[in-house]
């Protein structure tokens, strides 16, 4: 028996705040996620990702606000009467129990029979592929299969929504984008709503149907995957998403909700985004910028050129400072000191409140 | 969804109101007389009966806040915040309503004619409470709490919040009531005194606070005697314990191990038997005494009797403790500090003066205050050996026990002697800071501990090898005393004093009595600390779990309260209780109660520590992905938590049966006829001087605890849980505590 397909709850969070004393962790925010979806949580170290998230999952309760799962209010019930599930971040298995009493533990506490809680959970075993590892104590397996173990305990319970707190970290690079492709694949397959906390904007990038970007206890940005990375309300966002240049620039006139904009001798025509004429800046990803000969568009100089295998980086000194380029024309490389042109895509570059 | 049953409590409150007897049956409880909602006589009959059936008005509130509480658990389908607010005010009015009729009617009516010419005279009075009461209190408490829980204290769960409320309680009831009660009687009027000056005259005593001995020949006041004795018994232990604990642990030593084994003697050691080897070496009939007399012809006389002796022995006493103190604190220096300073050209020595040893200040100055305490509280060495020096511990006992029996004055002497303690507690707190309480994890960043200058190393060895030596000594004769006839006079080996102590006659029938003189004490003691264990274990391990991990408003406040309580020193705790428990409300001294509930609360630190030191080990997601997987409070406790502190709690459960058995300062004064304590037994022959027997039975005692601690090590030994197993607790609390 494996785990069935339902569709996840929505969770609601309405001026949900939490303060420690004089240090407020979260700002009173509002956030909807959607039903069978995956949301991240992105933010840098400190921001409140994993404050947010044990408001959700009750282990801690809001200052201020109320949190809705699934339309029920929940804003004081326990955790465990959520109908929520959490994967630390230490994966938090039980050490003197076995794989398999870790996770029945759930069943069992909710009033399953042990003998047909052992069975689901073998169940559960067998679809993060850990079948037959039931009898063995946490500390007998590698970390990634902790790392299932300790989702397969999560989704035994079948909650309405499943939270991860960083649940990759503690593995190396490429169990990291496995795991994260399995998690991915696993929230798909059951439909459950899953929210994320990652501080890596890859990871967010790669699993997410919505990413929300916190700074310091509030959201900053939250949308799909492609509008955060194109665009990017403000640097802030900008650069968390990826690496971007921020360069100054001059709105010179608004028409139509476009924007021509003139970042040194270049002219673009860019989606305006509620700025006024005057001074603005741009972020542009490193892509965006394309390597041309000395004479055409913004004037350069090669300071350093690297052979990265599948791209080239540069970084080129301009009259508007140092630009970071990534090339994917290995083929025909520029040398440190080579003096070039660089001209912008129209994709990759966003006009951003400074 | 879990169903919420708040209403078992107010059954409890209910029941514990209307069905059961509510006061202290003298005669005992029979099953009959459990169904008490009728009976005949008011003093057995339940509170409700009392009320309707009796005329005993004053119940009338305790069931007017059963009726609010019936309001919030009886109807289905109340909103929870609603029905919380009930809950909690039906429990806290029914406990403010126990308490008041407690305190407003005793065994001769009224208690205060204020009470009188406000509801007119009473003819009527009442015992104290008994399992009927107690029943409605603990309804009432936890009803109480489980209302807060429903309107989401404590995170909404209602266990947390009830063993907060059973811990904030029962300090209430066991610490600072009493502490209340000891201050009101150090104010309570004398003759024609007003109550501020009775508290003025007591308080001004030359006996207390006399400083002839300046000077005159004379001698100063218990207070100063005490100070005086508390600072030389800290200055010198503190220092040997430090030579100790740089000796096992910056030397090459070879006895390191037997060196260790002497911090196990404190707890397994009743605390009068240096006392008594003393007195066999240094006594009148001491060995030493007669050499010289045979040798030189002179007299030693009682030099041993007084401040010299009661010292000396203090420091045998609690050298131990000072060494387990700062074997902590001299491994608890880096030694990458260490390494540091020699690659920076530092000798051994200046290392050693200018790193290590500024390192360890603190934890020094802590080592300091630990044995202050001790000494202050200290009672079983001044009792035998402080002949006319008298400090406050004993001062207080002659107070109680003495032909005038003084309460006022006792309790006086027993505010200086928490004054004292509470002084050095709060300085203990800020020499440690927050670290005082949490042990420190041994995050060693490597490298080898620097061995000891060589010098200073000479002088440790010099110090406490010696010093070790005369302890064994010590021990050796206190225990010899128990194989001679009449130590000093009749040196003929005999086990008549094992014989008298633990005699067993067979009968005709085959049968057999014991005819001892230990049995009877020896009984009680064991099944008095046996009854005392698994409660204060599970007390101290609830309390570190909640301390530890619980956040919720006023947890510093109960943390403070809980440490305040184990800086009493016991002979307070001993007065305390009787002036307390000796009048209703709750009238339980003379019964094996008193004695459980002293040791419960004068052992919980073993167990607090403990649990605290093993739940440091546990990562805290551990609680909280049991919670996120659905399980109860009480499941993750059962099932998470407890699997994983089972060595904690070993220790806690063994080490407080120890120290029950052990201790006297408190329970000297809580004993009766019926439950006499083993130590008490001792001390009493001591002072009467037969000490044979007591000698006997204290060598009884030491191996039946020895045996106890064998099998805590066994079995924690054996207790080995992967990586994350709960790290043994350490020996003895580093509090002081006697
Ligand atoms: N129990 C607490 N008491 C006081 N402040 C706290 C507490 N827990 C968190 N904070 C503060 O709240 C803020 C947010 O913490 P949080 O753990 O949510 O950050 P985070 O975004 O998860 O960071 P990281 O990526 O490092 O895990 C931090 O400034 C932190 O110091
Ligand atoms: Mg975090």
């Amino acid at each position: 028996m494996t785990l069935q397909r339902r569709s996840g709850a929505e969770v609601r969070l309405e001026g949900i705040g939490k303060r420690y004393g004089a240090v407020t962790a979260v700002k009173p925010l509002d956030l909807v996620i959607e039903g069978g979806t995956l949301v991240t949580l992105l933010g840098p170290s400190g921001c409140g990702k994993t404050t947010l998230l044990r408001m959700i999952a009750g282990l801690e309760l809001p200052s201020e606000g109320r949190i809705f799962i699934g339309g029920r209010d929940v804003s004081r019930l326990p955790a465990g009467e959520r109908d929520v599930s959490l994967v630390f971040q230490s994966y938090a298995l039980f050490p003197h129990m076995t794989v398999g009493e870790n996770v029945a533990y759930g069943l069992v506490s909710s009033g399953m029979a042990r003998r047909a809680a052992a069975e689901r959970a073998a169940g559960a075993l067998e679809s993060v592929g850990l079948a037959g590892l039931g009898e063995r104590l946490p500390s007998e397996l590698s970390g990634g299969q902790q790392q299932r173990v300790a989702v397969a305990r999560a989704l035994v319970l079948e909650p309405a929504v499943l939270l991860f707190d960083e649940p990759l970290s503690n593995l190396d690079a490429r169990l990291r984008r496995r795991m994260r492709d399995e998690i991915r694949e696993l929230q798909q397959r059951l439909g459950v709503t899953v929210v994320y906390v990652t501080h890596d904007q890859s990871e967010a990038l790669a699993v997410s149907d919505r990413i929300v970007v916190m700074r310091n206890a509030e959201i900053a940005q939250a949308g799909a995957p492609d509008d955060l990375y194109e665009r990017p309300v403000d640097v802030f966002v900008a650069g968390f998403m990826g690496e971007a240049n921020v360069l100054p620039a001059r709105v010179a006139a608004i028409a139509g909700g476009e924007a021509s904009v003139a970042i040194g001798p270049l002219e673009l025509h860019l989606p305006y985004r509620g700025l006024a004429v005057g001074p603005a800046s741009v972020a542009v990803r490193p892509e965006a910028v394309r390597i041309g000969p000395p004479g055409t568009g913004l004037a350069g100089m090669v300071a350093r050129a690297t052979y990265m295998g599948a791209v080239m980086e540069y970084t080129i000194d301009t009259a508007l400072g140092a630009v970071f380029v990534v090339s994917g024309e290995v083929g025909r490389t520029h040398a440190a000191g080579e003096s070039v042109g660089l001209t912008l895509a129209g994709r990759g570059v966003v006009l951003v409140r400074p | 969804m879990r169903h919420v049953a708040p209403a078992w409590w107010w059954v409890a409150a209910a029941v514990g109101a209307t069905v059961l007897p509510w006061h202290m049956q003298q005669a005992g409880l029979g099953l009959g007389d459990l169904r008490a909602f009728a009976a005949a006589d008011p003093d057995a009959a339940s509170a409700a009966a009392q009320a309707v059936l009796h005329g005993r008005f004053w119940f009338w509130p305790v069931l007017a806040a059963l009726a609010v509480g019936a309001v919030g658990s009886l109807p289905p389908g109340l909103a929870r915040p609603r029905r919380g607010a009930l809950l909690f005010a039906g429990g806290v009015l029914g406990l403010l309503a126990v308490a008041a009729q407690g305190f407003a009617v005793g065994i001769a009516g009224w208690t205060t004619p204020r009470l009188a010419s406000l509801f007119g005279p009473l003819d009527d009075r009442q015992f104290g409470i008994g399992l009927g009461g107690c029943v409605a209190v603990l309804g009432f408490l936890f009803q109480a709490t489980d209302g807060l829980a429903l309107r989401g204290a404590f995170k909404g769960d209602r266990f947390t919040a009830g063993a907060v409320g059973l811990l904030a309680f029962s300090i209430l009831v066991f610490t600072v009531w009493p502490m209340a009660t000891i201050l009101a009687e150090a104010f309570a009027g004398r003759g024609d005194l007003g109550p501020l000056a009775a508290f003025a005259e007591r308080a001004a005593d030359r006996k207390v606070w006399g400083m002839e001995c300046v000077s005159s020949g004379r001698s100063c006041g218990v207070a100063w005697n005490s100070l005086a004795l508390a600072i030389a018994t800290a200055t010198l232990a503190t220092l040997l314990g430090l030579c100790f604990a740089l000796i096992v642990t910056r030397t090459g030593f070879r006895a390191k191990r037997a060196l260790r084994l002497l911090t196990v003697l404190p707890i397994i050691t009743p605390p009068f038997v240096i006392g008594l080897g003393l007195i066999l070496i240094f006594g009148r009939a001491g060995v030493v005494n007669q050499i010289v007399e045979a040798v030189t012809g002179s007299q030693l006389g009682r030099w041993i009797y007084g401040f010299q002796g009661v010292w000396l022995a203090q420091v045998f006493s609690f050298t131990p403790t000072a060494f387990l103190v700062l074997i902590g604190v001299v491994e608890g220096v880096s030694p990458t500090m260490e390494e540091a300073a020699h690659t920076l050209r530092a000798s051994r020595l200046r290392t050693f003066l200018t790193v290590s040893l500024p390192l360890m200040r603190p934890g020094i100055a802590n080592a300091w205050l630990v044995v202050f305490v001790e000494s202050l509280a200290d009672f079983g060495n001044p009792i035998v050996l402080g002949g006319s020096f008298g400090v406050l511990s004993t001062e207080i006992f002659f107070a109680v026990v003495g032909a005038q029996a003084d309460f006022g004055r006792a309790a006086m002497l027993a505010l200086v002697l928490l004054a004292f303690a509470l002084a050095a507690f709060f300085l203990q707190r800020a020499v440690l800071g927050r670290r005082s309480y949490v042990a420190v994890a041994g995050k060693g960043d490597g490298g080898l501990a620097t061995p000891l200058p060589r010098g200073i190393a000479r002088a440790a060895f010099a110090v406490a090898i010696p010093w070790a030596i005369l302890t064994i000594v010590v021990y050796a004769m206190a225990l010899a005393g128990a194989f001679v006839k009449v130590w000093g006079r009749d040196w003929t080996p005999t086990l008549d004093h094992f014989r008298r102590a633990f005699d067993v006659t067979p009968t005709a029938d085959g049968g057999f009595i014991l005819s001892g003189l230990a049995w009877n004490s020896l009984g009680t003691t064991v099944t008095l600390a046996a009854i005392a264990a698994p409660v204060t274990a599970a007390l101290g391990i609830l309390a570190s779990w909640i301390l530890s991990r619980q956040r919720f408003a006023g947890r510093f406040a109960l943390e403070f309260a809980l440490m305040l309580t184990f800086a009493v020193p016991g002979t307070v705790i001993g007065v305390s209780y009787i002036l307390t428990y000796n009048v209703p409300p709750l009238e339980i001294t003379g019964t094996g109660v008193i004695l459980v509930a002293c040791f419960v609360f004068r052992n919980m630190p073993v167990g607090v520590r403990s649990g605290m030191a093993a739940m440091s080990q546990l990562d805290r997601s551990l609680d909280e992905a049991s919670a996120t997987l659905r399980a109860s409070t009480t499941r993750t406790l059962a099932r998470v938590i407890l699997p994983l502190l089972k060595p904690a709690i070993l220790t806690a459960l063994v080490y407080s049966f120890v120290r029950a058995m052990t201790t006297v300062s408190a329970v000297i004064f809580l004993v009766s006829a019926q439950h006499e304590m083993a130590t008490v037994f001792i001390i009493n022959r001591v002072i009467n001087g037969d000490y044979g027997v007591s000698i006997a039975y204290s060598a009884a005692l030491i191996v039946l605890m020895v045996a106890a601690i064998g099998v805590i090590h066994l079995a924690v030994g054996r207790r080995r849980l992967g990586r994350r197993a709960a790290a043994p607790a350490p020996l003895v609390p580093a509090g002081g505590r006697v």
